[in-house]
């Protein structure tokens, strides 16, 4: 074996790490979708004219997957977790990610 | 020189698409191959440790390269595409404006880029997940089946996302280009 028991690093921070990063996806879908829904939200979310309102869906995203990131490292980082559990929400949670950015999706809700 | 020339906006549209968004697209069929090697069983302890560091090397470029072809895509190449007209303007010089005026070609638009724009960013999210756990875990990836397996998924993922986004970036740009 390549690493001994005391060494062996717990589920908890590879958890963490994929059901964040799912997050942060999904965050990217929805935003998406509420910003074809709402022209209110579409225009909230317009932090750079040039870039239009992909910018706010893309930086949100982004800051919700790192303080989400850090909060579930901090709390999982001693513990094994159910890994198989985690990572099939984290998958389920990515594929609302890529259905939610899907434009035959999302220009159903169109405002 | 030998009548190859660039505007500075073919310039930076082959910086992000070409050289970043290749370049990560092939570094994919290594880092996928060295981390479905890692298994005890297939490698001594000194090869695992090898591939380990080469793959953490390996992942956290790729991780970069991601980032730098989004941030290049978002905030260069793509103001230049869906920059508004002014009355009269010549729309070849407006990708967005010029795809969305004429309906047989429309769709690269209203589908293409309004994919592409967003599913380009899941990329540098799920591989900075892998290079990190390739980081975290290092050759302990080779013993624990299940969470190579689901770093691999990942891994697959993140090329799938980027693979869309590089497709359809292609395909618009051969349809109204950015010049």
């Amino acid at each position: 074996m390549t690493s001994n028991v005391s060494n062996r690093i717990p589920s908890g921070p590879a958890a963490a790490a994929f059901l964040s990063g799912s997050l942060g996806i999904f965050v990217i879908g929805l935003l998406t979708t509420l910003s074809e829904a709402s022209h209110a939200i579409g225009n909230a979310l317009n932090w750079y004219n040039p870039s239009g309102p992909l910018v706010g869906k893309t930086l949100t995203g982004i800051i919700v997957w790192l303080i989400s990131w850090y909060i579930l490292n901090r709390m999982w980082q001693d513990r094994d977790v159910n890994l198989k559990s985690m990572f099939t929400a984290a998958i389920v949670i990515v594929a609302l990610g890529f259905l939610l950015t899907f434009p035959p999706f999302f220009t159903l809700f169109k405002g | 020189m030998f009548g190859l020339s660039f505007t500075p906006r073919e310039f930076w549209a082959v910086v992000h698409g070409m050289i970043l968004g290749g370049l990560y697209l092939i570094a994919f069929a290594g880092g996928f191959a060295g981390l479905y090697m890692m298994r005890p069983q297939w490698m001594t302890n000194e090869g695992l440790r090898k591939q380990a560091h080469c793959l953490i090397t390996g992942t956290w470029i790729m991780a970069a390269v991601a980032w730098l072809t989004v941030f290049t895509g978002t905030y260069i190449v793509y103001p230049w595409y869906r920059a508004k007209p002014p009355e009269g303007a010549d729309l070849t010089q407006y990708p967005r404006s010029f795809l969305k005026a004429n309906e047989a070609i429309a769709a690269w638009h209203n589908f293409g880029m309004e994919w592409k724009e967003h599913v380009a960013w899941f990329a540098p999210i799920l591989a900075t997940v892998v290079a990190y756990i390739v980081w975290r875990y290092r050759d302990q990836l080779a013993e624990e089946d299940r969470l190579r397996k689901y770093t691999l998924l990942f891994f697959v993922l993140a090329f799938v996302a980027a693979a869309v986004a590089g497709l359809l970036g292609a395909l618009i740009t051969k349809a109204a280009p950015v010049v």
